[in-house]
Formats: structure tokens, C-alpha cells, sequence
């Protein structure tokens, strides 16, 4: 009997010559990720415990993103309980402005393929773009893994999605996962291992797949996994002869395959505010909006800037609407500067945040107030998810935001392309 | 035996809702428990009753990993949130601090708000007081019912 590229993962890490979905294992973890957010409370958990020093100061890494730059007196705290921790269990990877998490822990390779990785925020799916099995959890469960090293989980049953074909022109990655979502649902992978895969998928970047594997927890998924290829190990800076075995067996059991012609994509929107609330583009044109927002570990990358610079590039935004620009960390900020994307995009009306959470999560760089409109490339739509309850958001590519924010209102962004 | 009165939620209840993230950072569960679910219900908070059961439809607590979500709803005196399912990190995180989760997928049509519960989570029963019927839910594996019983994950690995 075979197994799925999830199912190998875990075999790799328990060295077990079986697994079965629904088995409960102890794995062993290789990567953990804290954010500032929660970091102060795995430390007094880790405390509660009373656990004295971490299993392995050099698998610990803190990111500061939420936070960054601090919007509240208060916020500082996080950061300097944080500093404090770190110093005393010499844990060295720490990174107090650059980037968020999930774009940092694979740019800089802290997690390559075949891992097992925890992070204590839901998005934590991005790195099963790289081949690895990661998932969020709890502070509560990472203050038990800085003690032990471990944690149980239960071997989830894989749904598999092939994708063949070539995507149409103004079709992204970000346009695939918001379909299958809207097939599926929101709770449509719940407890289950999403697999991507099929000739499409080989095309896409990494980051692109990052973007598929990022929301895969928007399917309620524990993980969303890609099988590793040549451009993944390249990525990675790693041997792929090493990982040889991070391959789905022609004969894995699925629970459910669902297959899908590239051609058949379009670009869509998901509305407020559920993620799975999807609409194409076409339906909503004209829709007003007052703000796009391009960024956050979902689609802030390098490319992502770069197809907004492309709609952008000697336009102006319309009047009254405001465009709010994050790229996902410092390296890619650099990167767009050097390529003159940055000022593509400031020229034409766009804010520049600095590389953080920022919007995405609410609580700077863009709070939205009551009766306001955002089309934004984040991954929630949640009712007051950037302000007020009483504003609307909707989710789509970063071809569709620039477009968006070019009309101040929905719009067919293949126009522009 | 766990027993109260029940408010009712639909499907998709996420973390947002349940505690925004704009009070994630007040400085403890005291303070921020005042704004449980106030996307949904500004009055709930002041109005629930130590013992009060939620009950919510399919994928309770989507979103964020964010553990200040059961906490709230155990600091405001919930004693269990029954629910057709969970989101997967909710599900957990609700154990390791010691909050009852139940999974029921009859119960749901046949409550209203305010009737009463009696649940019996080693049991996998519910009872609804109000209207008289009875209900199976799906037991907890025995790991997790340990960590359940010795009232969250600190208790669990204080024990051990």
C-alpha cells in the first residue's frame, strides 16, 4: 500500500514503516515558530510548567511582525518579554524587523523540506509549500514543545487537488486557492492534509505556492502540502537527493481527489466575509471600494509587487481611495527597491507600510472605519478583521487589488495586463 | 455532569468573533473577557451566566491560533461548547486549557436558546432538560480526555 506525501513527512520524522490516517504519534519537532504576539504567554506557560530550559535553543526561532513598528505604548512589552527570554535560553533567532513569520521561516531557510514544524499562528500551512508538515497551534502547546521537544498529533487523510494545464492570462495562484475554497468550503478540509499537485502547480514559483499553501488553513486544513521538486531544493539551498522520499505513491490512499483544467480559472473574489464566499470577478464589477491593501504572508512577495508595479506603472490611483503597499519582509522590500518597483507604486498613489503584519491583522497601517470598502490579498475576510465590524472586505490577487485601486472599484484587472 | 443554559451561534463562528484581535494585547483574560463576541452580541458578555453552555454549528472557532479564544469563554464561567465541529486549532487549544469541547451533529436543530443541557463528556451524552431528548456525542480519544481531566495541559504535564 502507498502513502501520501504527508503520510511520508511523518514516517520520515517518526521513522515508522507505517502510518494510518487518524493514528494519534508523538512527533519530533524540527522548527518552532513564535510570533510577538504570543510570545509573552509561551513564556509564562513554559514557566507554569515549570520547565527551566527549552529542549533546543537553536529550533527556536521568535519573529516580531504584529507588532512592528509598535502602534501602542503597550506593544513593547511583547517585544522586550521576548528579548529578555531569548538572551537567557541563547536562543539566537530572534528578528525584531524583518519580515513576517511565514515569509521569513522558508526565505531563510529555518524550515526545508521534509520538516515538522509548529508555529503558534494559523498560517503556520505556508511552509507545506516547501514540502514540510506544519500547522499552527496554541501558546499553550508551544510552551510543552519548548519543554519537550514534542508533540501528539493525529495523522490526517489527504485531499488531493490536481491541477493540469496552463492558467489563463490574469489567473494566479491566489485565484486557484480562493476556487477550490469556494468548492470545498471553509470547513472543507478540517482535521485533513490538502495536497497540491498536477502540471500547473510544477509551473507555479514558490512563492506562488506559498500563496495555495498559506490558505489551505482557510479550508480549516492542518496542513497544505506541495511535493518538493528542483525548484523547491533550490530554494531551499538543499541536496535533492536527500529527499527522495517526499513523493505521494501512484497507489496513496485519498480521501477524495478533485481534478480541475487550468483553463477553466478565472479571476475571483472572495466577499465578505467568509473566505469561501467566492464570486468571479465579473460578477462584482463596478462594486466601489475605498482601499486595496497588496501584502501579508499570503501575497506580499516579490511578484506580487511586481504585477501590481506592471497595472501601475505611469497611473495614477483614483481619487478618494487609498492603496496600502506591504511587502512580506525586508529582503523582498529591498529587492522591489532595487528593481524600481517601489517607486512604480509610490508614484502612483500607493502607501508604503513597512514589511509587517500590518493590516492583515487588524491593528495598524490602514484601520478601516465603519461603511468602508477594501479589496485586499490577505487570506481572512472576517467580519471587523481590519476595523470596524461594520466595514466589508473582499480578497483577491494582487492583479485585481491594483486594478481595483486604479477605478475605485471592482474591476476586470486582464484589461490591464 | 456538566448543566446550563444554552446560547445558540450558527456555522463558522472564527476566532475573530469570538475575542477581536484588537484585545488580544490588554494585559489579561480579565480585562478582555468584556468583549467576548462583541462583532455578534455587544450584550453577551454582560448577560451570560457562569455555567452557560455555547452551542455553534459546523467549523466552531475558524481562523486565528489564537488561545484567548476559549480562554475568554472559560473565564466568562462556560462550562462546554458543543458544536456540530470544530476548527482544529480551537478544538485543541480549547482542551489544553480545560474547556470541554463536544462534537454533536443532531444536537444542534433540536435547542433553542436559553433551553437547558445536561452533558456528560466521559459518557459521550447530552441531554436537552428543556425539551426532553437525548443525544450521543463522539467520545474523546483516552490521551485527550487525560489532558481534559486533569484540567488542561499544565495540569497534565504537572501530573506526569
Amino acid at each position: 500500500m502507498g502513502y501520501t506525501l504527508t503520510e511520508k513527512i511523518i514516517m520520515r520524522n517518526t521513522k515508522k514503516s507505517s502510518v494510518t490516517p487518524g493514528e494519534l504519534l508523538n512527533v519530533n519537532v524540527d522548527r518552532v515558530m513564535v510570533h510577538d504576539i504570543f510570545a509573552p504567554f509561551v513564556v509564562e506557560k513554559f514557566r507554569e510548567m515549570g520547565f527551566e530550559k527549552v529542549w533546543n535553543p537553536d529550533k527556536i526561532v521568535f519573529v516580531y511582525d504584529h507588532l512592528v513598528p509598535t502602534s501602542f505604548i503597550e506593544d513593547f512589552r511583547h517585544h522586550k518579554i521576548a528579548d529578555a527570554f531569548a538572551a537567557e535560553q541563547h536562543i539566537k533567532a530572534v528578528h525584531r524587523a524583518d519580515g513576517v513569520c511565514h515569509q521569513l521561516m522558508p526565505e531563510l531557510r529555518y524550515v526545508v523540506p521534509g520538516q515538522v514544524v509548529f508555529g503558534t499562528d494559523s498560517h503556520t500551512t505556508t511552509y507545506g509549500a516547501i514540502g514540510s508538515f506544519s500547522t499552527g497551534i496554541g501558546y499553550t502547546e508551544m510552551a510543552a514543545i519548548f519543554g519537550t521537544g514534542q508533540l501528539w498529533i493525529k495523522v490526517p487523510p489527504t485531499l488531493k487537488f490536481t491541477i493540469n494545464g496552463e492558467l489563463p492570462k490574469g489567473v494566479y495562484s491566489k485565484d486557484i486557492i480562493l476556487r477550490i475554497l469556494g468548492d470545498i468550503g471553509a470547513d472543507g478540509g478540517t482535521y485533513k492534509a490538502l495536497e497540491f499537485g498536477g502540471s500547473t502547480i510544477k509551473g507555479l514559483s514558490i512563492s506562488s505556492r506559498m500563496t495555495l499553501s498559506n490558505m489551505a488553513v482557510e479550508a480549516g486544513a492542518k496542513v497544505g502540502v506541495i511535493e518538493p521538486d528542483e525548484k523547491t531544493f533550490a530554494f531551499s539551498g538543499v541536496e535533492g537527493s536527500q529527499f527522495q522520499d517526499l513523493k505521494s505513491d501512484p497507489d496513496a490512499s485519498y480521501e477524495k481527489v478533485f481534478n480541475y483544467d487550468a483553463s477553466t480559472f478565472k479571476p475571483v473574489v472572495a466577499c465578505p466575509s467568509n473566505v469561501d464566499n467566492i464570486s468571479d470577478v465579473e460578477a462584482l464589477l463596478g462594486t466601489k471600494i475605498d482601499q486595496g491593501f497588496i501584502g501579508s504572508c499570503t501575497n506580499g512577495r516579490f511578484e506580487d509587487l511586481e504585477v501590481a508595479a506592471k497595472i501601475l506603472k505611469g497611473r495614477k490611483i483614483a481619487p478618494f481611495t487609498k492603496l496600502i503597499v506591504t511587502p512580506a519582509s525586508r529582503s523582498i522590500y529591498a529587492e522591489a527597491a532595487k528593481a524600481g518597483i517601489i517607486g512604480i507604486l509610490v508614484e502612483a498613489g500607493a502607501i508604503m507600510n513597512p514589511p509587517a503584519c500590518g493590516l492583515c491583522c487588524g491593528r495598524s497601517g490602514g484601520i478601516v472605519s465603519d461603511g468602508e470598502r477594501v479589496i485586499a490579498t490577505n487570506n481572512r475576510n472576517f467580519l471587523g478583521r481590519m476595523g470596524s465590524p461594520k466595514s466589508e472586505i473582499f480578497l483577491a490577487s494582487p492583479a485585481t487589488v491594483a486594478a481595483a485601486a486604479l477605478e475605485g472599484k471592482i474591476v476586470d484587472p486582464r484589461k490591464y495586463l | 455532569m456538566i448543566k446550563g443554559k444554552v446560547w445558540k451561534f450558527g456555522n463558522d463562528v472564527d476566532t475573530d468573533q469570538i475575542i477581536p484581535s484588537q484585545y488580544l494585547l490588554l494585559p489579561n483574560v480579565e480585562e478582555m473577557k468584556q468583549y467576548t463576541f462583541e462583532p455578534l452580541d455587544e450584550n453577551f458578555a454582560s448577560t451570560v451566566c457562569p455555567g452557560d453552555i455555547i452551542v455553534g454549528g459546523e467549523n466552531f472557532g475558524s481562523g486565528s491560533s489564537r488561545e484567548q479564544a476559549p480562554l475568554v469563554l472559560k473565564a466568562l464561567g462556560i462550562s462546554a461548547v458543543v458544536a456540530k465541529s470544530f476548527a482544529r486549532i480551537f478544538f485543541r487549544n480549547a482542551i489544553n486549557i480545560g474547556l470541554p469541547v463536544v462534537i454533536c451533529k443532531e444536537v444542534y436543530d433540536a435547542v433553542e436558546q436559553k433551553d437547558t443541557l445536561e452533558i456528560d463528556v466521559l459518557k459521550g451524552t447530552i441531554k436537552n432538560v428543556t425539551k426532553d431528548r437525548n443525544f450521543t456525542s463522539t467520545k474523546l480519544p483516552a490521551h485527550v480526555m487525560n489532558i481534559l481531566e486533569a484540567g488542561g495541559l499544565i495540569g497534565f504535564l504537572n501530573k506526569k
